[in-house]
């Protein structure tokens, strides 16, 4: 079952019955497409299950979501770059040094999708394979009847490039989080956490006193499907 | 993208002549009304240095617009203007307070009432389109840059055929429409109005619309983008920014900050605002150069490196940043940007975040180093702490929730409304706006009054001390000294008697709640 839960009680447990059994790692992970292919609905999906109107990106969002598998936590720290051309040249301060990167296209826009082959081979610049999980995503899912690229496109350009992919829908909702839990899996399986993924130290600050209001997004996303 | 700030060492020392000339105090030009409030004692003044840059004037701001050539409207331009019908009447006015009737309505009442005929588009109050030199569309407000890019083209070739004998065009008025263009290489600015801003305010507007695009692309680029292609389409650049210039061009019809070149505070207890800026102050760290938290429109606290100083329209386009993108609300956002009255250079990099995610409280973190996200979030961090341990939060909060105050509270009957602004501290607080106030046409009207009040103190070759306007709806009175500037709103039934009583009943009253009202000991790290 779905289990939301107040980040400030997420902490607490986090603190009091901790160390020993469970361990959260930093997995930077950066989302890169044409503008309005749905990256920040997509980020916004991943952490609070919701579909809202939203506005292109100003340079960069960075939010963070956790995901609880079953030997450890993986804190997803997401990396929502802006598609506008504008800001393309501070890109790569995002995707330096990300264990996952997710190329987005709109299946409703072709040139989005001409666009993601440039972020791909821009990546492949970058990285030795196999370092950084990449996922090709093509988003919209929802609206096939204006669909440009067709699902066979998309998963040859995959396969031929040894990428994960799978078309999405942030508007319903339609595999978003099993995205994030294969990218979380194939993290866990394709490193040695050891080595690659940073432990991370909780050090946030409530403004309220421990009983804050707020809420996190979910927790435990592996048990949600 | 251009190199960014600290990659400038030119930046820090006198770019701009935006470090400011602090010492540099501007010639008064009359005697204060009420003895012994100069420049720098008025109400609002700061203790100690200001916050930003000292502007020293109006003029100054303006001056820049106007690249040192003098405006007189008889210039080159009105020999293009008068044959199209220039209905600019010189008047001669007395220095002082002065009466002005009803129905006196210059150029703007007339062209509404032919405009209820014609089309939607071009019954417009104020267009405003952005070209290249080249006369590509960059921007328009209304319509799309395409349709209109015949016009653009029309445009250009005007401004093209005048620059050849020689002559720059400023304006043309004609049929109670100005036309005022403004040239900053590589972009031409037009703007074209039937309102009752005078040319000079409207050209300033423009600017403001200049330096919006600078603040996004830095002008460096601009210059190396059309250096490369003289045809360039700038659209692609700045797509998906353009919500920001509207935005822009709507605050500078309603928000008086723009007008008077002056940013409003959060009233908030001063005990309160000094642990706000101190834990601001402590959260610092080295590539640090501004910290500012908002709320909404209004200024909770600024705190600056020494010696350096934010200018109000640098300040003004990041409220317009934040205030027009929502997406800083999911996260953190992080974000070069370009002051371009710091420096048209270089970016600076911003990170962005609400203290809460339904608050309107906004922290804003300038930075010179692009790599430093996780320091500055962890500034932001620090912050909150600080203020959770010294239990200022709560009193913060409360304070959000009447971000204004009504004007009942300064005792003045017939007083419906009023922005004062102190000069030396280049902040201003203003009443929210009472009932026949609050649809927009109405506030934008009011705005237009004020507006219009404005540009007659104001004016470049007949500058008034003070001006009385009476009209149907309301009265309004201007009035503005060496330390202060102030304008008033009454209810029509009011005397110009009452009303000029009513200043020092006000500012008695903004002297009484300037510790409230304004922020008095700015901070620095
Ligand atoms: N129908 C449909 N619309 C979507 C979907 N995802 C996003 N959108 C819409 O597409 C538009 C753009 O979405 P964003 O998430 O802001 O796009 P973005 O990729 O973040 O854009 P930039 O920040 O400019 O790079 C918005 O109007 C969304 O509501 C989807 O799965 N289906
Ligand atoms: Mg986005």
């Amino acid at each position: 079952t779905m289990t939301e839960r107040k980040e400030s009680k997420r902490r607490k447990e986090s603190s009091a019955h901790t160390p020993a059994e469970r361990r959260t790692l930093r997995v930077k992970m950066v989302l890169l497409g044409s503008s309005g292919v749905g990256k920040s609905s997509l980020a916004f999906r991943f952490s609070k299950e919701e579909f809202s109107s939203t506005v292109p990106t100003v340079g960069c969002a960075y939010m963070t979501h956790l995901v609880c598998l079953h030997d450890a936590t993986l804190r997803f720290e997401i990396w929502d770059t802006a598609g506008q051309e504008k800001y393309h040249s501070v890109t790569p301060l995002y995707y330096r040094g990300a264990q996952a990167a997710l190329v987005v296209y709109d299946i409703t826009k072709r040139e989005s999708f001409m666009r993601a082959q440039l972020w791909l081979r821009e990546l492949e610049r970058q990285y030795v394979p196999g370092e950084t999980v990449v996922a090709l995503v093509g988003n919209k899912g929802d609206l096939s009847d204006l669909r440009q690229v067709m699902l066979q496109e998309g998963q040859t350009l995959a396969e031929n490039k040894g990428l994960l992919f799978t078309e999405t829908s942030a508007k319903s909702g339609s595999k978003v989080s099993e995205l994030l839990m294969t990218i979380a899996h194939r993290i866990r399986q394709s490193t040695t956490p050891e080595s690659t993924l940073e432990e991370w130290k909780d050090s946030c600050v409530d403004l309220h006193s421990p009983e804050t209001q707020r809420k996190q997004g979910t927790c435990c996303m592996a048990e949600l499907h | 993208m251009a190199a960014d700030v600290h990659n400038k060492k030119v930046a820090w020392e006198t770019q701009n002549g935006s470090l400011a000339p602090v010492g540099k105090l501007r010639a008064e030009r009359s005697d204060s009304p009420t003895p012994g409030l100069v420049e720098g004692t008025e109400p609002g003044a700061g203790q100690d240095d200001a916050m930003f840059v000292h502007t020293r004037s109006f003029e100054d701001l303006t001056a820049d617009g106007e690249e040192g050539e003098d405006t007189d409207p008889s210039g080159p331009a009105s020999g293009l203007g008068t044959p199209l019908g220039d209905r600019e009447q010189p008047e001669a006015e007395p220095v002082g307070p002065e009466e002005e009737q009803a129905p006196e309505a210059p150029a703007g009442g007339r062209a509404e009432e032919e405009d209820v005929t014609s089309e939607a588009w071009r019954g417009r109050r104020k267009h405003v389109f952005v070209l290249s030199e080249a006369g590509k569309p960059i921007y328009s407000r209304y319509g799309t840059e395409e349709a209109l890019s015949s016009t653009m083209g029309v445009m250009m070739a005007l401004v093209s055929f005048v620059e050849a004998g020689k002559n720059v065009i400023r304006s043309i008025h004609a049929d109670g429409y100005k036309v005022v263009f403004l040239r900053k290489s590589p972009l031409v600015l037009v703007g074209v109005a039937h309102t009752r801003q005078s040319e000079r305010e409207l050209t300033r507007e423009l600017l403001y619309i200049y330096y919006q695009i600078v603040s996004l692309l830095t002008l460096t680029q601009l210059n190396h983008i059309f250096q490369r292609k003289q045809n360039y389409d700038l659209r692609r650049l700045l797509a998906g920014s353009e919500h920001l210039t509207d935005n822009l061009l709507k605050l500078l019809d309603r928000d008086p900050g723009l007008l008077l070149c002056a940013v409003s505070c959060l009233p908030l207890p001063s005990s309160t605002r000094d642990v706000i800026s101190s834990s601001l102050q402590a959260a610092k760290s080295k590539s640090l150069v501004f910290s500012i938290l908002l709320a909404g429109n209004q200024l909770v606290t600024l705190v600056r490196k020494k010696d350096q100083y934010l200018h109000h329209m640098d300040l003004h386009l990041l409220f317009n940043l934040v205030g027009s993108s929502s997406s800083f609300r999911e996260g953190e956002g992080w974000t070069p940007i370009c002051l371009p009255k710091f420096n048209t250079a270089g970016f600076f990099h911003a990170h962005i975040s609400y203290l809460e995610p339904a608050s309107d409280l906004c922290l804003i973190l300038v930075s010179t180093d692009r790599e430093d996200f996780f320091n500055l979030s962890d500034c932001k961090q620090r912050f909150l702490e600080r203020l959770r341990r010294r239990s200022a939060y709560p009193a913060l909060q409360e304070a959000t929730r009447s971000p204004s105050y009504p004007v009942s509270q300064v005792g003045i009957p017939e007083l419906r409304h009023f922005v004062y602004k102190s000069k030396s501290s280049g902040l201003y607080t203003s009443p929210e706006l009472p009932a026949p106030y609050q649809t927009e046409e109405e506030q934008e009207r009011l705005m237009g009054l004020y507006q219009y009040l404005h540009s007659r103190v104001h004016h470049t070759t007949r500058p008034l001390r003070s001006i009385y306007h009476c009209g149907e709806r309301e009265n309004l009175l201007a009035w503005v000294t060496s330390g202060f500037e102030l304008y008033l709103c009454f209810s029509p039934l009011g005397t110009k008697a009452q009303a000029v009583m009513a200043i020092n009943k006000l500012l008695k009253w903004i002297r009484k709640e300037e510790d409230r009202l304004f922020i008095l000991s700015p901070q620095t790290y």
